[in-house]
């Protein structure tokens, strides 16, 4: 009994303590949570923009189309099923952009690619999010020679217009023959091929669609 | 036991605020003397880019989580002081995520892992448990400058020898002709243990020289 209460006042100190700083903690990282939000997601949006701008040659203004209903409409209200359409200072269209993301070597890789539909051809590429092993898997982002594979990188479709003609894959390094082949980057063997089954998978799935409905992405929407 | 240390201490000439901050750039340099912190010492070194970033992230932490322990150290009871420490850590941790966010998406990019790697830096709770909740807030200050310093310093060295002997390139500008033949190894984490060793192995030279004079 008497070590009680000896005890009671204690831990009405330590739960005093713990709640004190609890709650503290709690506002310091919703007001700095808060007050860096805003700039946060401009920011992303604008790297976002910029990485569109990027991957379509040529283009300097971007308009986001939703895939809803077998269909593709202007807008961006979900951020799941989302291409971005290029065009140019006069409203010419350039290309497509297409966010794409799957399994590297340390985490999910999430990329941005330029697509040509006359020309059927992957005609640009970035990196937008990737926790690959510095110095060696980080090379997808940076190596001159990887990134070349991308400025014409064969993804045309096959007959029936369901599916690709050549699956797109990463080979080793420096025996690249095919257009729909990918240099891979010696020291980077995991994340190079990570990437060419990003797109391989990414452009199975949106090609066939995108050239369904073509015809909707040759006019800028200028609301 | 602590009440008896202080004692001693005290009858040894008082530090003043300076002594407090030069302790921590060498001796009792956090990496090299105190050997604490070493995951991120060794994970990401890797660039002197890097490491720097890394380092002043660390040092905000550090900085901010010695004042707030050191203000609140008559308020927290001993037995829930760990936790309180860990806390306080921890939401510094996150507002450092969210700043770097603020300030550049690329930034983020490169140390995005590691950020979250702070929390479990235990020089930064061995500072608050020996220093900040036993000394004023004044010294508290000082002493985080001088033991963030000198791991910034740490770290910087190691990310230096790293990135020239394993990238051929000093933050990010190339350094040697195309015919340079990078050690790879330097890169990977072995290389983190082989850096360091080296710097431990000079550091204790210097001082061995410097204890014989």
């Amino acid at each position: 009994m008497k070590e009680q209460e000896t005890i009671a006042p204690n831990s009405f100190k330590m739960i005093r303590a713990m709640a004190g700083i609890g709650i503290l903690c709690g506002l310091l990282i919703v007001f700095t949570y808060e007050g860096t939000k805003p700039r946060i997601e401009n920011l992303r949006a604008e790297a976002l923009k910029e990485a569109i701008f990027k991957v379509i040659p040529g283009s300097t203004q971007m308009q986001p189309y939703v895939y809803q209903d077998n269909t593709f409409k202007a807008g961006d209200k979900s951020d799941k099923d989302v291409v971005y359409a290029g065009y140019d200072d006069s409203g010419v269209f350039k290309g497509l952009a297409i966010v794409a993301a799957g399994q590297g070597y340390a985490d999910v890789i999430r990329i941005i690619y330029g697509y040509n539909i006359d020309q059927q051809e992957v005609i640009g590429f970035y990196v937008l999010e990737s926790k690959e092993t510095p110095g060696l898997g980080d090379k997808i982002e940076k190596d001159p020679d990887f990134l070349n594979n991308f400025t014409d990188l064969d993804v045309s479709l096959n007959e029936d217009k369901d599916g690709l003609k050549n699956k797109v894959t990463t080979v080793k390094s420096g025996s690249k023959v095919n257009e729909y082949e990918i240099d891979g980057i010696t020291g980077a063997t995991i994340s190079s091929r990570a990437i060419g089954d990003i797109i391989a998978s990414s452009a199975e799935k949106w090609m066939p669609i995108i050239h369904k409905n073509r015809s909707i992405f040759k006019n800028i929407d200028n609301e | 036991m602590s009440n008896n240390q202080n004692h001693n201490e005290s009858l040894k000439t008082v530090p003043t605020s300076t002594d407090e901050f030069i302790k921590g750039l060498w001796r009792e340099n956090p990496v090299f003397v105190q050997v604490l912190g070493m995951c991120p010492v060794l994970a990401v070194s890797n660039t002197a880019e890097n490491a720097l970033a890394m380092g002043v992230a660390t040092a905000f932490v550090l900085l901010m989580s010695n004042i707030l322990v050191s203000m609140l150290r008559n308020f927290i009871p001993k037995e829930v002081r760990i936790a309180s420490y860990i806390l306080i850590i921890a939401t510094f941790v996150t507002i450092t995520d969210y700043v770097i966010q603020a300030i550049s998406v690329d930034l983020h990019k490169s140390l995005g892992a590691f950020i979250s790697l702070i929390v479990v830096n235990c020089l930064i709770l061995s500072r608050a448990e020996a220093f900040a909740s036993k000394n004023t807030v004044g010294k508290s200050i000082m002493d985080a400058l001088g033991m963030g310093i000198g791991f910034i310093i740490a770290l910087f060295s190691l990310g230096v020898v790293r990135e020239i002997l394993g990238n051929g390139a000093f933050f990010g500008f190339s350094l040697f002709p195309d015919g340079f033949q990078e050690w790879v190894i330097m890169i990977l984490p072995a290389g983190g243990f082989f850096t360091l060793a080296a710097w431990l192995l000079v550091f204790n030279l210097i001082k061995q020289k410097r204890a014989q004079s």
